[in-house]
């Protein structure tokens, strides 16, 4: 009795069978679908991040104001709105794109807001006195951003970026509500047509695992590693005096 | 060289810098002392617009600095030495010494390099050249800031406190590499509470206090017989 309830139950073996069977068609497409959504996603959101992270620190009012407005706007939604809007309002402005399209632009808009608030904490944790140095110097804004600056904020940045990376790759999986061809998506039809849940639902959370897992150890090795050989910037503790001290 | 022209600086309510006047010559080693707040540093400052002025004019070889050619006039005329010595700390001493050089000089890259031992022979580092400079003392790192002032070849050196920071056992070894600077044609101006550096290399002290210039004259006259109250007041306290 108990064995019979096994055999046709939900997780029983010809469930699995049944899966392993479709396996390669399925889910490694999807897979590979989430993969590449993913990483160009990611790239999306690290220029995206970079640029409106440097913006958020300029003197200048109007790009503070730009990148004030997208992180605060991509922040505060849900990101399925955002995806759904991509993919149903755009199209009434003669705008349409495949999911695939719009799996990486709208991750990549999404976390590319909140990696832009961690560049700007990056930026703002190097003290003034290196900005006046290159400054006396003679570099640019954007010089010191570039040989200065930024190469300083990437160890404070790094691990935090990691995390984003691995949400992102988490969040990609918003793309099956729109039919995006991802690895949720197949595994989602697959099993409907299958009526097989539970092993397809273990298989699919596992292959994001293996993606993600690698992700979070190297956060935390690289979090790890910043706190022990960062040193305190140079002259940290009282950098960037001078405004009404003379 | 330097003209700095009725200029008045401004912290929010806060008067700084009380239509301040001065001209420094080409060559000259000019000490600026003060007590705290006096406004020494502000006024240095303004000399490559890290400050802007509120009010005035500052000209440097008839040029007068804008806030659009500060940066290319910081690039050809003037390096600063800083207080917190602010080197970069994610580069070797050579790296920190051959960065603006090369990318903002167009120097080629072998050039610079040999350039740079050079400057850091100068400041007897020669031997740190491929070292952080978190792993260098106070000293050995404002020294190193000078071997970068020097690197990129300017005609004026800014020396903002550059021993104020220091443990005392390391004020020596810095103010020895700037008196052996001071032996070349280089314009120095330099904001200092070391009156035995002033005594021994000023062509020119001037005093300031509140803002403004008190006074202004030869290391001898200045140590000798100082003639402002406010001067006399501060030396009998800083020099005891």
């Amino acid at each position: 009795m108990m064995f019979r309830a096994f055999m046709d139950g939900p997780f029983g073996p010809s469930k699995w069978m049944t899966l392993f069977s479709d396996f390669s068609e399925i889910f490694l497409i999807g897979f590979f679908t989430t993969l590449k959504v993913a990483s160009l996603g990611l790239c999306l959101a690290l220029v995206l991040g970079i640029v409106f992270g440097v913006f958020s620190t300029s003197n200048s009012k109007i790009l503070r104001t730009i990148a004030r407005v997208y992180v605060e706007i991509w922040q505060n939604t849900p990101l399925v709105i955002q995806i759904f809007f991509l993919y149903n309002g755009l199209p009434r402005f003669g705008l349409v794109w495949s999911q695939f399209v719009i799996g990486v632009i709208g991750v990549g808009l999404y976390h590319g807001a909140y990696i832009s608030e961690v560049v700007r904490t990056g930026i703002e944790a190097i003290p003034k006195g290196q900005y006046e140095a290159a400054a006396s110097q003679g570099f640019t804004y954007l010089q010191t951003m570039r040989y200065i600056i930024l190469p300083q904020s990437i160890k404070i940045i790094l691990p935090p970026l990691t995390n984003q990376a691995l949400n992102l790759v988490k969040n990609t999986s918003v793309l099956a509500m729109i039919a995006g061809g991802d690895l949720m998506y197949h595994a989602d039809s697959w099993s409907t047509y299958k009526l097989v849940y539970g092993p397809t639902y273990i298989v699919t959370g596992m292959l994001y695992f293996v993606i993600c897992y690698p992700l979070s150890k190297l956060a935390e090795r690289l979090e790890k590693k910043s706190k022990e050989d960062a040193p305190a910037p140079v002259g940290s503790d009282d950098a960037g005096k001078g405004g009404a001290e003379a | 060289m330097i003209r700095v022209e009725n200029v008045n600086k401004f912290f929010g309510d806060v008067h700084v810098l009380k239509d301040v006047n001065l001209t420094v010559e080409e060559g000259e080693k000019l000490v600026i002392i003060g007590p705290s707040g006096s406004g020494k540093s502000t006024l240095i400052r303004c000399m490559n617009y890290l400050e802007e002025p509120t009010s005035g004019k500052v000209y440097i070889d008839d040029v007068e600095l804008t806030h659009k050619n500060k940066t290319e006039m910081a690039r050809k005329c003037s390096s600063m030495v800083f207080q917190q010595f602010n080197l970069y700390p994610h580069m070797t001493v050579l790296g920190n010494l051959t960065l603006a050089p090369i990318k903002l000089q167009g120097v080629p890259k072998e050039k610079a390099i040999e350039d740079a031992y050079g400057y850091l022979e100068r400041v007897g580092l020669r031997h740190k050249a491929d070292a952080y400079p978190q792993n260098l003392s106070g000293g050995q790192q404002q020294r190193v800031a000078i071997a970068r002032a020097l690197a990129t070849k300017q005609k004026i050196i800014l020396f903002d406190e550059p021993t104020s920071a220091l443990d005392p056992e390391m004020v020596q070894e810095v103010l020895d590499v700037m008196v052996e600077l001071s032996k070349e044609n280089i314009t120095m101006i330099c904001v200092t509470h070391e009156m035995g550096f002033a005594r021994q290399v000023a062509d020119r002290v001037i005093f300031m206090d509140g803002g403004t210039i008190i006074e202004s004259g030869t290391p001898d006259h200045f140590f000798e017989n100082p003639q402002n109250e406010r001067t006399k007041s501060f030396l009998s306290k800083i020099l005891r």
